[in-house]
């Protein structure tokens, strides 16, 4: 059972969303202790259908790969009930709209993953308060659902939101997993994206996503005067905000690990420096004193250190300095262009991209900068390389003809291509290393969108954002 | 291309800047637009006072005189390259004998990549397309802390279609004179 936790939202302050247990331990749940922050806390209570012995809480088994088995799985989402209509300032004004609003969110997340086939609140009848944790099984059967997600919404007296999340499979009659969130009005999206992150990590087995941030370049302008601004936005691309006004070019963010800060390229003052910018005070500084331009930053899991390139005299190398400051240590040290960098998720390995073999390839060294050697051996160029988050791939630009997004293994091995467009480069990872995002130039106009594409290459997507788009980069998953 | 043919290239790249130089210079010496006749005694790029009447031409030392000056502000490289070939260094050598004239002025040069590369990585190449460029000039006797480089990957591109023709044009690196 997971015990309930508070999520300090650091460093979204204004961020308390708590998880208020997951099932299949009902009678446990009861007596889980309560957080003194939330006094009025309570856990959800156990559904009708809720089975009488503990059982396999973690997941079904198989994976994204082998996903035959419940792929195009039907999961009917009928809009949250509330107990009573009560005023809220969450997008619909009361917890009534905004329960429909709660399980649009759930939909989306879920029927944009491209692995289910969730029909939304707008296509299905409504349910009662009390139906939430009793469901019409027979109903929904008719209706030919295989999985019901039901919750509810409630305005506490602070105005917090306790929402609830109940994952039922039809068939069985059974309840799988239920959690409950208690979010201020402004969060009520991460509540909805905990709830999708509760049914796609129970059904898929694989470790939940969608309640993540991303990191990207906004881009305006005509080809050759563009605009190039750093922006984020939640997984869905919902709360997007401008984070720079566009008057120095910004390029390649990423997150820090707990999202507290960006490092990114920015040409202010007109010269290319990596800065490390503080969500929190709006504040940013150079992660270096550098005499030449530095770029391509890459956080170390821990959050301690920023990996960054940096040229001198033409030659490019690959450096690290710790977050707080202090000395450099170069890492790479041959004629050319070193670029780029990614730990593996233990932090003790980095895969990097170097053309002192003659064209860009991609090396595995240790964290210190020992033991380099070249893992990519398939013909064409390979560049950006990223490891996953679960250690077992390496996605890259595959400069073969067209660019295009490619996995390998650590050692180089089991290449496959995921894309196939004119030009897809800089892949990211989700969180759970099941999806890779990565940008999309137009042929010509220049025009640029983020996409994603699940590692089987068959569900590619792209994101919607306000204006073009490039640089995409995930952060974690919030606690 | 072997690391061995690239760190030979940037160890010898100012004695073959210097010698294929003297070579040029025997044989084919390039034609210089004249230098532009001075409206007054004085050097400076100030501009003119109202009274006065207005210079011909464009002000001496100034990014306009600069241009009229030197056969082109912009040298160009093959695509993932950065050597510095016979065209680019006539072009070189004009920018250098300006700025022989011009001990005062510094310059500073951008280095652009065509499109189809990744985004760092041109980062990085533009910024040794310009070091190639300074080098070359640097070989020429300019002072090197006269001579600054950026590079701007590929986000700065000139010609805007997707084919062979702009990116020729992309591939560049482009001097622009500085006080």
């Amino acid at each position: 059972m997971r015990p309930i936790r508070v999520l300090s939202g650091f460093p979204f302050r204004s961020v308390r969303l708590r998880s208020l247990g997951c099932a299949m331990l009902p009678a446990m749940l009861a007596f889980a202790p309560a957080v003194a922050v939330h006094a009025q806390q309570q856990a959800l209570p156990p559904s009708s259908a809720a089975p009488t012995q503990s059982g396999d809480a973690e997941g079904l088994t198989g994976s994204v790969t082998d996903d035959s088995a419940w792929r195009d799985l039907g999961i009917a989402i009928p809009a949250f009930p509330t107990d009573h209509a009560a005023a809220t300032s969450a997008e619909g004004g009361n917890t009534e709209a905004l329960g429909r609003n709660l399980a649009r969110v759930v939909y989306g997340d879920l029927k944009n993953n491209g692995l289910f086939k969730p029909t939304g609140p707008d296509a299905l009848p409504g349910i009662g308060y009390a139906e939430v944790a009793a469901p019409a099984f027979s109903g929904w059967r008719a209706r030919s659902a295989e999985m019901l997600v039901q919750g509810f919404v409630k305005g506490g007296a602070d105005g917090r939101l306790t929402v609830g999340c109940y994952l039922y499979d039809v068939a069985l009659g059974q309840e799988l997993m239920r959690q409950g969130y208690v979010v201020k009005p402004e969060e009520w999206r991460r509540a909805a994206h905990k709830c999708a992150d509760m049914v796609y990590a129970r059904l898929s087995g694989e470790s939940p996503f969608f309640d993540s941030k991303i990191a990207y370049i906004a881009e305006t302008g005509p080809k050759d005067h563009r605009r190039k601004q750093l922006a984020i936005m939640d997984s869905d691309g919902a709360n997007h905000r401008f984070v720079t006004n566009g008057q120095a070019t910004a390029l390649t963010p990423r997150y820090s690990p707990d999202y507290r800060q960006i490092a990114y390229l920015s040409y202010l003052d007109g010269k290319p420096r990596i800065y490390v910018y503080d969500i929190g005070s709006g504040h940013q500084h150079l992660v270096t004193e550098a005499k030449g331009p530095t770029f391509a930053p890459r956080w170390s899991p821990d959050g301690r250190n920023i990996l960054y390139s940096m040229a001198i005299a033409g030659n490019t190398d690959i450096w690290r300095v710790p977050v707080t400051g202090g000395e450099s240590v170069r890492l790479t040290n041959t004629p050319g262009i070193n670029v780029g960098g990614s730990y593996s998720p233990d932090g003790k390995k980095i895969v990097f991209e170097s053309d002192r073999s003659g064209s860009q390839q991609v090396y595995v060294m240790n964290a210190d900068g020992t033991g380099q050697h070249r893992i990519s051996f398939f013909g064409g160029r390979a560049a950006t390389p990223e490891w996953s988050p679960r250690g077992d791939q390496i996605a890259f630009t595959c400069i073969c003809g067209n660019l295009r997004i490619a996995v390998m293994d650590p050692q180089g091995h089991n290449l496959r291509h995921l894309t196939d467009s004119w030009q897809d480069e800089a892949p990211t990872w989700s969180p759970n290393g099941r999806i890779i995002q990565f940008f999309r130039t137009e042929r010509n106009s220049g025009r640029t969108s983020i996409w994603q594409v699940d590692l089987t290459g068959r569900n590619e997507r792209r994101l919607k954002t306000p204006v073009d788009a490039s640089d995409p980069a995930w952060g974690p998953v919030l606690p | 291309m072997s690391p061995q043919r690239v760190s030979a290239r940037f160890a010898t790249l100012s004695l073959i800047a210097a010698s294929i130089t003297l070579a040029g210079c025997a044989s084919t010496p390039k034609e210089l637009p004249p230098q532009p006749v001075a409206a007054s005694t004085s050097t400076r790029d100030a501009p003119p006072m109202p009274s006065q009447p207005q210079p011909i031409g464009p002000v001496p030392g100034s990014q306009a005189d600069f241009l009229a000056s030197v056969i082109s502000d912009t040298v160009h490289f093959d695509y993932d390259k950065y050597a510095i070939d016979g065209e680019s260094q006539g072009i070189l050598r004009s920018q250098a004998q300006w700025l022989a004239r011009y001990p005062a002025k510094s310059i500073t040069i951008e280095g652009h990549c065509d499109e189809r590369g990744t985004r760092e990585y041109n980062l990085a190449l533009g910024e040794r397309r310009a070091n190639a460029a300074k080098n070359y000039l640097v070989g020429l006797g300019v002072d090197a802390s006269r001579v600054t480089t950026v590079s701007y990957g590929k986000e700065r591109p000139v010609a805007l279609g997707s084919d062979e023709t702009a990116w020729a044009k992309n591939r560049r690196a482009v001097t622009i004179t500085v006080n």
